[in-house]
């Protein structure tokens, strides 16, 4: 049980713990894709989309296990129930809509197995949340996920510009980025409650 | 392996993908079974061992406790297994109700906070405190947990009921460092404003629920006993 | 020294430097680096993420004959899913207090891109000797890089290691270490050192080649 309101659920996972930024979820992603402002939008868009559709399913699965009292398959289940979903919807997607498919399908593979989405699923049932909850908390997760990367890549086009020292470029200064950005992110600890 | 290879492989047949992914499945399923089953009872023992040991640091003239929780009759009844946030009943060595102690959640400054405090049904008073888990910033908002003043509020902290015994008297508030007058406030942090306000709120929404519940049948509970 | 000595002892080194696998490849960081502020938790992390490790290359090495390719990805991760729910019961019976401060982090080692990729790239190609050695070299550089982003920031950020008090009281401690951030800015030192290093070694034999011609 988890009584705090859905808006207050959304700003803690969008904001104040910030799935990569606090968490260090979704690093491989965030570094990856971050090079450029137009991927780093669309990966953003996937990955929420991801999450929410990660969100349903571990709700759905944690209610069943809880029904056959089976904690320990959880882990299991949830990664291979959420890749296949995903999976799925990415076939479904490339049916309907193949001009989504190319903005944000390629993108959706890479993403499945991705711990920020498992994490997602873990936390949200750790933490009990109920169904509008979990939505609440799959919608914050991604537009937080959405945000940071949207901020890097910002940063990341400005660097490329910078007179950086050959031996820091690359990660080196992509991580020091991210460790500025996560102490401002912490500017936002104390709202939503 | 280079391509040319791959390509000359036999398509490989159905039966044989059904048989990696069930056999493959059934071997996972006996390794988990076999952990889960040998470490179930030293988890539970854990589990139990940790909530004993904050227990005997709240409320240490408690020797056993009973976990309860609200019925579904709007009585209290007594649990066989004690949930993942208990209300317990303590007792002393001669199986005397000396007080309860609740565990109680909410949202701090970082993340939710989550606490156990003991009541005293002789003091009408919170007399216990203790952070079970916290995110908050090392520093700052962890002194909740050790600050010498913080934590003297809890000798003796007011949560008498109201005379229809259904709300607390006066609600739990934090003040300011130092302007603590009434025996109902709560001595804040200065450098940890938002945590002790969030501890207060806890403390305050937690008691308020639980307290009258207790007050109306804890007694009748323990005489059953 | 024969042929498969040198090998052997090459699977493992190489996971220590060359290709370690949080400073060269920069890979599997992501459930690790959010669990590295104190040392112990470091250390547990790292010996959780070596020990799935190598069950689950032995596991696909032994089985590798068995696996079809088609179906070998959802196969490799219900073996590792597997080790990590093993791990994460085991972790809670022997201690309740660092199963807590690591959480979900040890149920997401399943997510760890490392675990995967060896699975794939190694242990799926090779017997089960060799994996199990390329799995502990792995493993060994992981935990080492962790840990020493782990005493890092618990040094600066705390002023302890393993819980123990390295400084006066009149020590400031750099909180920031111990945030979030920290794990950020921690990693990226490492990661300076490591790179700073590697070039020097390269230039260091380049020159060695041109004095030797």
């Amino acid at each position: 049980m988890n009584e705090a309101s859905n808006w207050s659920i959304f700003l803690n996972a969008a904001l104040i713990n910030n799935f990569v930024l606090a968490y260090f979820l979704g690093l491989c992603p965030f570094f990856g894709v971050s090079a450029k402002l137009e991927t780093a939008v669309r990966m953003g868009g996937a990955v929420s989309f991801v999450m929410l559709v990660a969100s349903l399913c571990a709700y759905s699965i944690n209610l069943l296990l809880d029904a056959i009292n089976a904690p320990y398959l959880r882990i299991i289940s949830y990664i291979l129930v959420i890749a296949s979903t995903v999976q799925l919807v990415e076939m479904l997607i490339r049916k309907l809509s193949p001009a989504t498919f190319r903005t944000l399908g390629i993108y959706l593979p890479l993403i499945t197995t991705n711990c920020a989405i498992l994490g997602l699923a873990l936390f949200q049932t750790n933490r009990g949340y109920d169904f509008t909850q979990a939505v609440a908390y799959a919608l914050g997760a991604g537009a937080g996920f959405a945000l940071a990367l949207v901020l890097m890549a910002g940063i990341r086009e400005k660097l490329d510009l910078a007179n950086v020292p050959e031996l820091v470029k690359g990660t080196a200064a992509a991580l020091v980025v991210a460790g500025i950005l996560s102490m401002s992110f912490m500017g936002f600890a104390g709202l939503g409650r | 392996m280079t391509e040319p290879e791959l390509s000359t492989q036999p398509p490989t047949s159905a039966w044989s993908m059904y048989r990696a992914i069930v056999g493959i499945g059934a071997l996972c399923a006996l390794v988990i079974v076999a952990v889960y089953e040998s470490t179930a009872a030293r988890i539970r023992e854990n589990e139990k061992e940790f909530l004993a040991n904050a227990v005997a640091e709240v409320l240490p003239s408690a020797r056993s406790t009973l976990p309860v929780a609200l019925a579904d009759s709007g009585r209290l009844e007594a649990l066989a297994e004690t949930p993942d946030l208990p209300v317990l009943l303590g007792y002393d060595t001669a199986n005397r109700l000396v007080g309860a102690i609740i565990a109680a959640e909410g949202m701090g400054y970082q993340d939710t906070i989550r606490v156990l405090f003991a009541y005293s049904f002789e003091r009408n008073a919170i007399v216990g405190f203790k952070v079970l888990a916290s995110k908050e910033t090392p520093g700052l908002g962890d002194r909740v947990e050790k600050e010498p003043h913080f934590l003297a509020n809890f000798d003796g902290l007011d949560a008498r009921l109201s005379d229809d015994g259904e709300t607390l008297r006066q609600p739990i508030v934090t003040v300011k460092q130092g302007e603590k007058t009434e025996p109902w406030q709560l001595d804040g942090i200065t450098g940890a404003t938002i945590t002790s306000e969030a501890i207060g709120n806890i403390l305050n929404a937690s008691a308020g629920r639980w307290v009258p519940i207790l007050e109306r049948d804890a007694a009748d509970l323990a005489r059953e006993r | 020294m024969t042929r498969s000595e040198l090998t052997s002892t090459d699977d493992f080194v190489k996971g220590l430097w060359r290709e370690n696998p949080v400073f060269v490849q920069v890979l599997g960081m992501c459930p690790a680096l959010a669990v590295s502020n104190t040392a112990i938790n470091a250390l547990t992390m790292g010996l959780a993420t070596s020990f799935v490790l190598l069950m689950s290359g032995l596991s696909v090495s032994a089985l590798r004959r068995f696996i079809p390719r088609e179906a070998r990805i959802v196969c490799f991760i219900c073996i590792i899913a597997t080790f990590v729910t093993a791990v994460d019961y085991v972790i809670q019976a022997i201690s309740l207090e660092l199963s807590r401060s690591l959480g979900a982090f040890i149920a997401l080692i399943v997510g760890n891109c490392l675990i995967l990729g060896r699975s794939e790239a190694f242990a799926s190609k090779n017997g089960p000797g060799r994996s199990a050695l390329d799995a502990l070299g792995m493993g060994a550089g992981f935990t080492v890089a962790l840990l020493s982003i782990g005493v890092v920031r618990e040094v600066l950020g705390a002023g302890t290691i393993f819980g123990m008090n390295l400084f006066p009281d009149s020590y400031q401690t750099w909180t920031v270490m111990v945030l979030p951030s920290g794990g950020f800015f921690a990693m990226a030192l490492w990661l300076l050192l490591f790179n700073g290093v590697r070039e020097r070694q390269v230039e260091r034999e380049k020159h060695v080649q041109e004095v030797g011609s």
